[in-house]
């Protein structure tokens, strides 16, 4: 086990963190704000990608295809809350739930119709591929550090925003206190769509990221949505701050697990042993690690106030 | 005791159920009795739900675990040679059993949007672990060879041997549910479910009764995961995929939710509605492809609008 290969591991750990927080931002506000339960966020971040993947081969450029994607799944995250998700706020969350696993399957399907159940070839364009030559011998390819930057980039804007502009702060307001806002004046719907709709675009971001190294096929979304309740479980739910540091948690716990919990159980285990055991624990060492911060701090650690 | 009108619509129903063998040798149609008997099957596997979903209120998205735990006590069991049916179906309750206890304690701790998804989060954990052991097949999971055996009691590779004893037990899981729901216990669930507060209130604490309704709610549905076993004669890690869960609750929903005959009329009405919508050939060839996209819908209806089930349309008032 050399240093440049941890080095490595921690920088594909911190790019699965900043995809998990571009997910988990937007499903946590609009939890924190609406108190919908979401599972078709998932659903999103398959648009994303599907439309961004689209739209680049149609153009021919990248950038145009990431602005086209980006807007098509904002279009398409409005239209949902418009026709389906609207009506549920004031339901329980079981109809949430139910109703929203029906949205996924029919997303699924629709997918599945517009583009082949077979996984697509995404591409990266020539000037984002190859490699950059990091301290020492470390050669790291340069789409993951673009990732990486734009993630850090989204949360700084997103801290901005919600914390520093007046959209943010009838966010917080929404958040605390929906009644309150609305005797104020405020147009509490139109608030709902805004932040449905940035949720979404957020969701679709990160697919149009995640296409070129992940699938992009259908059902991508679920494998990932159900990382990112794991994400906004441990950071709590409703705080933005929480999703990015319950994102970072398991990204790195994630990524490491699957490195090096193999090697690591091999000094003690046989080497046989070591080979069943390693893998099954990795794939689970996030879910024990989300029940060992539930069994100390139930609400999340940065439960949000109101 | 007089019955209530919707109790003779329930015991019609099971009559009806232990027509079908005879009439399906009669008309020439097994399939129907392999179509009915997974129906049966997984309305064993939505009481189970039920109790903790209608009457504990307790929102689990993850009962599929638990079909996956008694599907693979079963299957290991075979896998080394052990076909004795009591040992498997013993051990696929006592485990589920177990599972249920251990996610229970940390989840029945709390409520709403956590609970569901610490119990998706667990069930998910337990799929990851039956994709990685490569021991029992990993992804793809493995066949049974050979099914369940009762010392000769009964044989479960004859179809309606199989279809009576399945039978039987939906029939005894839909009276202990009722039973256990009229219970004192049952009725300290339920006043837990409507008013937490006033129940604490007048001195019961819901946490030990929550968890013991999760653990029972586990154990029964270890048995309907044994049985699916036994059904596919095939097991798979897909058993315990989120999917299933989802498609658990949908039956309990779409039947009727905290109601005796709910799960049944649930799992009946989803299973032959995929079923419908998969394989009639009356049906254009668009609808089969993607018969999915179909039920998405569907099931966006019914939870917007039908909120009582197909139960709420019964005669009678809700149990």
């Amino acid at each position: 086990m050399n240093l440049v290969l941890i080095a490595e591991q921690t920088l594909n750990g911190l790019q699965l963190g900043v995809m998990l927080f571009l997910l988990a931002a937007g499903l946590t506000l609009v939890f924190g704000i609406m108190n919908l339960v979401n599972l078709a966020h998932g659903a999103l971040y398959m648009v994303g990608a599907y439309l961004t993947t689209y739209f680049y081969q149609a153009t021919g450029s990248f950038a145009l295809g990431v602005i086209l994607g980006l807007a098509g799944t904002l279009v398409v995250g409005i239209v949902t809350e418009l026709v389906a998700l609207r009506t549920l706020y004031e339901r329980d969350h079981l109809d949430q739930v139910l109703a929203t696993f029906g949205l996924i399957l029919f997303f699924n399907e629709l997918i599945a119709i517009l583009w082949g159940r077979a996984a697509i070839y995404s591409t990266i364009p020539d000037y984002l591929s190859g490699h950059v030559e990091l301290i020492g011998n470390l050669r790291y390819p340069l789409y993951r550090l673009v990732i990486i930057g734009v993630g850090l980039a989204v949360a700084i804007l997103l801290w901005f925003v919600v914390s520093r502009t007046r959209l943010g702060m009838l966010i917080r307001a929404g958040a605390s206190n929906r009644a309150m806002v609305a005797a104020l004046g405020i147009n509490i719907r139109l608030l709902y769509t805004i932040v449905f709709g940035f949720g979404a675009a957020l969701a679709g971001l990160a697919g149009l990221l995640s296409g070129p190294i992940y699938a992009v096929q259908p059902g991508m979304g679920e494998l990932v949505l159900i990382q990112v309740f794991v994400v906004i479980v441990i950071g709590g739910i409703g705080s933005v701050r929480g999703a990015l540091v319950g994102a970072l948690i398991v990204g790195m716990v994630d990524t490491m697990g699957r490195a090096f919990l193999k090697p690591a159980l091999a000094t003690i285990l046989s080497p046989s042993a070591a080979e069943t055991a390693g893998p099954a624990l990795a794939s689970m060492l996030i879910y024990l690690l989300m029940a060992v911060v539930l069994a100390f701090r139930p609400e999340g650690l940065f439960p949000s106030r109101g | 005791m007089a019955l209530s009108p919707r109790t003779w619509i329930l015991l019609a129903l099971l009559l009806l159920l232990a027509a079908v063998p005879p009439a399906a040798a009669y008309f020439g149609q097994p399939f129907y009795l392999d179509l009915l008997r997974r129906v049966m099957i997984f309305a064993i596997a939505a009481i189970s739900l039920n109790l903790i979903l209608g009457y504990g209120g307790m929102v689990s998205f993850g009962h599929a675990a638990y079909l996956g735990i008694g599907a693979y006590a079963v299957g290991v069991l075979a896998h080394y040679g052990i076909h004795n049916g009591w040992l498997q179906w013993g051990l696929a309750i006592g485990a589920s059993a177990l599972v249920a206890l251990a996610i229970g304690a940390i989840s029945v701790r709390t409520s709403g949007i956590y609970f569901i998804m610490i119990t998706l989060a667990f069930t998910q954990m337990l799929y990851y672990l039956g994709i990685s052991i490569e021991e029992y097949g990993g992804d793809d999971g493995m066949r049974l060879n050979v099914r369940s055996q009762f010392s000769g009691l009964i044989d479960l590779n004859d179809p309606t041997e199989f279809y009576y004893l399945v039978l039987a037990i939906l029939a005894l899981f839909l009276y202990l549910s009722r039973r256990l729901v009229e219970s004192r216990f049952g009725l300290v669930l339920q006043a837990a479910r409507s008013n937490e507060v006033r129940s604490r209130a007048i001195g019961l604490s819901p946490y030990p009764y929550r968890l013991a309704a999760f653990v029972i709610s586990g154990a029964l549905c270890g048995l309907a995961g044994a049985l699916l076993v036994n059904h596919t004669a095939y097991l798979t890690p897909e058993f315990m995929n989120w999917t299933r869960s989802g498609e658990l609750m949908f039956m309990v929903i779409l039947g009727g939710i905290a109601t005796t005959s709910g799960p049944l009329l649930g799992a009946a009405a989803l299973l032959l509605l995929e079923d419908v919508l998969q394989g009639w050939s009356v049906l254009p060839k668009w609808v089969h492809e993607h018969w999915q996209l179909y039920l998405g819908v569907i099931l966006v209806l019914v939870v917007l609008f039908a909120k009582r089930g197909l139960a709420g349309f019964l005669p009678g008032k809700n149990e």
